[in-house]
């Protein structure tokens, strides 16, 4: 067994856990460690070599590795410890880490804890598609480490379930390399992912966006031969005689990602039904004092710019407590999602000040107002030329002493 | 030249407006569907000259990634997209390789570069 001792503990080498290692040092803790699975620092920005991050950030357009090597060089002129190839195992609330690479295995111990652990794409499982099980059906995160990674085409007829920003991107980059991308299905009525890219992914190519349709069933015996697709109507159940077959050798699904929060779970962190992350305070500080949750874990975001801020954030607060000794708790309210709101980030404040939010809409609409209330009265209003699920919508509020001394709660809704 | 009318999907802001236009020969007309200005430059480029940031990989030989990430310096012409990604894709490259750095000058005699994405170091021998 390997022992080390650090101030902070960084698990994940993604945008998350760079953002927030490179903000906890500029904020002055010296020993900090990074651990992550990979032999690469950058996480999944490595594979998605489109441009169009940093935009808000940086005001450049650069490519996912441009992105992360922007941090992995700031990174590196720190003094960060990185421990790539390195699979935490376990974790627990003395905040000991168990973490094993090819020199063996490592106990350490910190005194702070930030999970940057990402996320984990929805399967077919998720909505159980029926029919056989052949070879041919991929994520289309996969899909993408595949191609751009590592130079493999996973098939040559090809069909998208969901059209989530990555399978809008795999549709045109499956195109690029020569495949025949037959069309894109999405169970809504409109497009999950952005409207830039169904304009400049799928529009620019011909790719068809079959809207309201879903996949009903998955036939071959070996690879996949044929999926059926049908219409589904307002309530997405499946319109009879509308189903239809499409001959196909692979089935990319693009439903979604999923927090990836095992090791938060094991320390019985607590965990929002809705963002499937942890529930957090304005510090991203979790349920158990000392454990903080940044980036894909905490919540999906859509563009890594916001992502980093928030994991700075993280980071930064982190460096700020170190040697606080968790006292008394303090009162906090919980913020709670009222009318059009599908989740609210943070979900708790216990300190007065300008706390920045972040949320996500339940259904696209055009002129909106977000109001937050607090004991019947508006305490703040916002107007939004547009709202959609597909853009978090990003906001500062100042919440007072007396909003905390007197309420237990406070509401946001989106009229 | 006929006159054709056409309708796009701006892209400025997520709004998304449905912009109508026509266009004959290089005389683009507005017809309606805009909010704002940034709209009908957005449609007009589009009519008349459509460009894209093209990303796209090029095999490497000797490195420790089969293939680097690569884009164009500036916007590629829509009609040139896949002249350009078929040439690219006869090409390789040697590691080892720097972001930043010039992979293909000039291709397909359209002025336009393709520059490293991304760092790729020699492959170490095991």
């Amino acid at each position: 067994m390997i022992n080390q001792n650090v101030d902070l503990a960084i698990i994940g080498a993604g945008p998350a856990g760079l953002a927030s290692a490179l903000s906890a040092s500029e904020n002055g803790i010296n020993k900090i460690i990074v651990l992550d699975r990979n032999d690469w620092l950058g996480g999944i920005l490595t594979q998605c070599i489109h441009d169009g991050f940093g935009v808000e950030e940086t005001g450049e357009s650069m490519t996912g590795p441009e992105y992360a090597e922007m941090y992995i060089k700031k990174v590196k002129k720190k003094k960060i410890k990185i421990m790539k190839e390195t699979m935490v195992l376990d974790i627990n609330k003395k905040k000991e880490i168990t973490a094993v690479n090819k020199k063996g295995l490592h106990k350490i111990k910190t005194k702070k804890v930030i999970f940057a652990t990402g996320c984990r794409e929805k399967t077919r499982w998720h909505i159980m598609i029926p029919g056989d099980r052949p070879s041919g059906i991929y994520t289309a995160g996969v899909a993408q480490g595949f191609i751009n990674l590592y130079n493999k085409i996973p098939g040559k007829n090809v069909v998208i379930l969901g059209s989530g920003d990555v399978g809008l991107i795999m549709a045109r980059r499956l195109k690029f390399e020569g495949a025949n991308v037959i069309g894109v299905v999405e169970i809504l009525p409109y497009a999950s992912g952005l409207p830039r890219n169904v304009v400049q992914c799928l529009d620019d190519y011909d790719i068809p966006l079959y809207l309201n349709h879903t996949v009903t069933y998955i036939r071959g015996r070996e690879r996949l031969e044929s999926i059926k697709i049908a219409q589904v109507n307002q309530n997405m159940q499946i319109i009879p005689k509308t189903e239809k077959e499409i001959k196909c050798d692979t089935l990319l699904l693009s439903l979604g990602l999923i927090p990836e929060n095992e090791l938060a779970k094991k320390i019985d962190i607590k965990i929002d039904k809705i963002t499937g992350g942890p529930i957090v305070n304005q510090n991203l500080e979790t349920s158990e004092p000392d454990f903080y949750a940044c980036g894909n874990c905490l919540q999906v975001y859509d563009t890594v710019d916001a992502l980093s801020i928030d994991a700075k954030k993280a980071g930064k607060q982190a460096a700020i407590n170190i040697n606080k000794k968790n006292g008394k708790k303090s009162k906090s309210i919980a913020i709670k999602p009222g009318k059009g709101v599908r989740y609210i980030i943070p979900q708790k404040i216990d300190k007065p000040g300008k706390i920045h939010m972040s949320l996500r809409v339940k259904k696209p609409q055009k002129k909106s107002k977000l109001t937050i209330i607090s004991k019947g009265e508006e305490i703040f209003n916002k107007k939004l030329p547009w709202v959609n699920p597909a853009n978090m919508v990003i906001f500062d509020v100042k919440i007072t002493r007396e909003i905390i001394k007197s309420s237990n709660t406070i509401e946001v809704n989106i009229d | 030249m006929k006159k054709e009318k056409k309708c796009i999907t701006c892209i400025v802001c997520p709004i998304g407006c449905k912009i109508y236009y026509t266009i004959e020969g290089n005389n683009f007309e507005l017809i309606e569907g805009n909010k704002c200005k940034r709209g009908v430059e957005y449609a007009r480029s589009e009519a008349l000259d459509p460009r894209r940031m093209l990303t796209t990989s090029v095999l490497v030989k000797n490195g420790e990634w089969p293939l680097v990430s690569v884009k164009s310096n500036k916007p590629v012409p829509k009609k040139l997209i896949f002249k350009v990604l078929q040439k690219i894709k006869t090409l390789s490259v040697n590691a080892p390789i720097k972001s930043g750095q010039i992979i293909i000058k000039n291709v397909e005699g359209s002025n336009i570069d393709f520059i490293a994405t991304k760092t790729i170091k020699v492959i170490k021998d095991n």
